[in-house]
């Protein structure tokens, strides 16, 4: 079970779109997994043959189990759909973490009363596979800090698995420990909208608590610094519409493609915004893969990652970026596309309002917000104007830049925007 | 194509970017974007729909024209390709 974002602990295998015997190439789609992000597509990554398929569907198991067995070079080895290959991914947590959660979710779960009969809660019956068992753990080697922190939280430290040098028990894996246990919700079919607002919103869906998680943590431990700017953006629109206006319908491009290539660009001149604030350093990265902030109809959102922004023409981040979208409004989004953003951007759209200050997404270090278009006097060259106007924020990282860089990223912006011809 | 059906067809090409509307009833007097939440690109989805379904190529100098309903079905009569 691959991990499809930072506050990812278990998953629900759906359907299996291959079976024993299956030749399966390099980006194939084998599964099937429902998340609190909702159906999500695993990708293979390896070319191979499927020998055994390990867990049967409607079956939850926790990040890091094995799914299936491959074989590749003429004996079987096995392989997850490997997300740990890219970096971003797994982001701090370690696959080992599912350890004690699969010892916590059956007491959790067992208090939780059964929704409807349709969605059975089935940990009790089906325990959990952890990676490592508590019992390769010996002798626990626990830092006075984290007993401390332990006693504070309630935590019981034998459920808790030591990431430090050599499995030390560290302030971190405790903390970690009482959040996600807290607030970590089961995998569930998300409620339809309509049974949503038939229960008056009283019961949390499963990806709003997942948006809790995830935006808590990063509010809790990223010293977030802002920047806002509004900029001139008449010139750009003029000349994208002029643009629109000479091509079929299907190939015109929305000026929310023109923001997304402009801060790529912008990020990839500006490296202390782009990448990782990981174990107390900064990682930069040489490509921006930039997270797209998508709200889905009837709530909620997703971040598909569109890769090498900054390399494609805008004829190409238009269709990334509709397909993209278009893909995650339906809940088919692939596990490829979840993670590995560098940086992300999330834009109001046309509701009208001027700007929003977004919270930055574990363990990137940038998020970038554009508020609506809006008309606006303006001076240009001396005289008052009627232009139409953006206002893009920058919620950074404090760790990792300093409000000069984030200065110097947002002119970038600005400086790009006045030249889409060259975007 | 007479009104009723360019009405018709409006809505369903509407209902292919927002399928939940297909439950609500619309206001044809106001903006559909505003009542159906409908982003840029949803909204340049539905103009490729109702170009598919009807032949009529909305340039984007127009949008205001088409803002609502009633709006849509009144631009689109005045376009469509005599038969």
């Amino acid at each position: 079970m691959p991990s499809l974002g930072a506050d990812m602990e278990s998953g629900t295998l759906i359907e299996w779109l291959v079976k024993p015997g299956d030749r399966v190439h390099r980006g194939d789609i084998v599964a099937v997994v429902e998340t609190d992000k909702g159906a999500i597509e695993i990708e293979i990554f390896e070319d191979a043959i499927v020998t055994e398929l390990l867990v049967m569907p409607d079956t939850e198991v926790a990040v890091g189990t094995p799914l299936a067995r491959l074989d590749a070079v003429g004996e079987p080895v096995q392989v997850r759909p490997d997300v740990a290959k890219e970096p971003a991914v797994v982001a701090p947590e370690r696959p080992s973490k599912a350890m004690p959660q699969s010892v916590a979710e059956p007491l959790r779960t067992a208090a939780e009363p059964l929704r409807t009969a349709a969605e059975p809660l089935r940990p009790a019956a089906e325990p959990l596979r952890p990676a490592q068992s508590p019992s390769n753990v010996t002798r626990r080697k626990i830092s006075p800090a984290a007993r401390k922190h332990a006693r504070e939280y309630g935590v019981d430290l034998d459920l808790v698995v030591g990431t430090g040098d050599g499995g030390v028990v560290t302030v971190v894996d405790v903390e970690q420990f009482a959040h996600t246990t807290q607030a970590r919700p089961a995998a569930r079919t998300p409620a339809p909208p309509a049974e949503m607002a038939a229960r008056g919103g009283a019961e949390t869906s499963p990806m709003r608590r997942a948006i809790a998680t995830a935006m808590s943590r990063s509010k809790r431990e990223i010293p977030h610094y802002y920047l806002a700017h509004t900029i001139d953006l008449e010139p750009t629109l003029v000349w994208l519409e002029r643009r629109n206006a000479q091509i079929p319908i299907e190939r015109r491009v929305v000026h929310g493609a023109l923001l997304l290539k402009a801060v790529a660009r912008a990020a990839a001149e500006n490296r202390t915004l782009n990448g990782y604030w990981r174990d107390g350093t900064f990682e930069g990265r040489e490509n921006v893969d930039v997270g797209v902030v998508v709200s889905l109809r009837g709530g909620g959102l997703a971040a598909p990652v569109l890769r090498t922004v900054a390399a494609l023409d805008i004829d190409a981040a238009m269709a990334a970026l509709k397909d993209a979208t278009e893909r995650a409004r339906r809940g088919r989004l692939k596990s490829s596309e979840l993670s590995g953003a560098t940086i992300t951007v999330s834009s109001l759209g046309d509701t009208g309002v001027e700007s929003i200050y977004p919270i930055i997404h574990q363990p990137q270090v940038a998020i970038v917000g554009f508020g609506a278009v809006v008309t606006r006097p303006w001076v240009v060259g001396g005289g008052l104007h009627v232009r139409r106007v953006v206002t893009v924020t920058l919620a950074a990282d404090h760790r990792a830049s300093d409000g000069h860089d984030g200065a110097r990223f947002l002119s970038a912006i600005e400086r790009l925007l006045a030249k889409p011809e060259a975007l | 194509m007479n009104e009723d059906q360019l009405r018709h067809a409006v809505l369903q090409a509407l209902y292919s970017i927002a399928p939940e509307a297909e439950d609500e009833r619309i206001d044809p007097q106001t903006s559909l974007r505003d009542q159906l939440d409908i982003d840029s690109m949803d909204y340049l989805n539905f103009l490729v729909a109702l170009k598919n379904a009807i032949g009529v190529e909305i340039p984007e100098a127009d949008y205001a024209q088409v803002a609502t309903l009633d709006d849509c079905v009144r631009y689109l009569t005045a376009r469509m390709p005599q038969t």
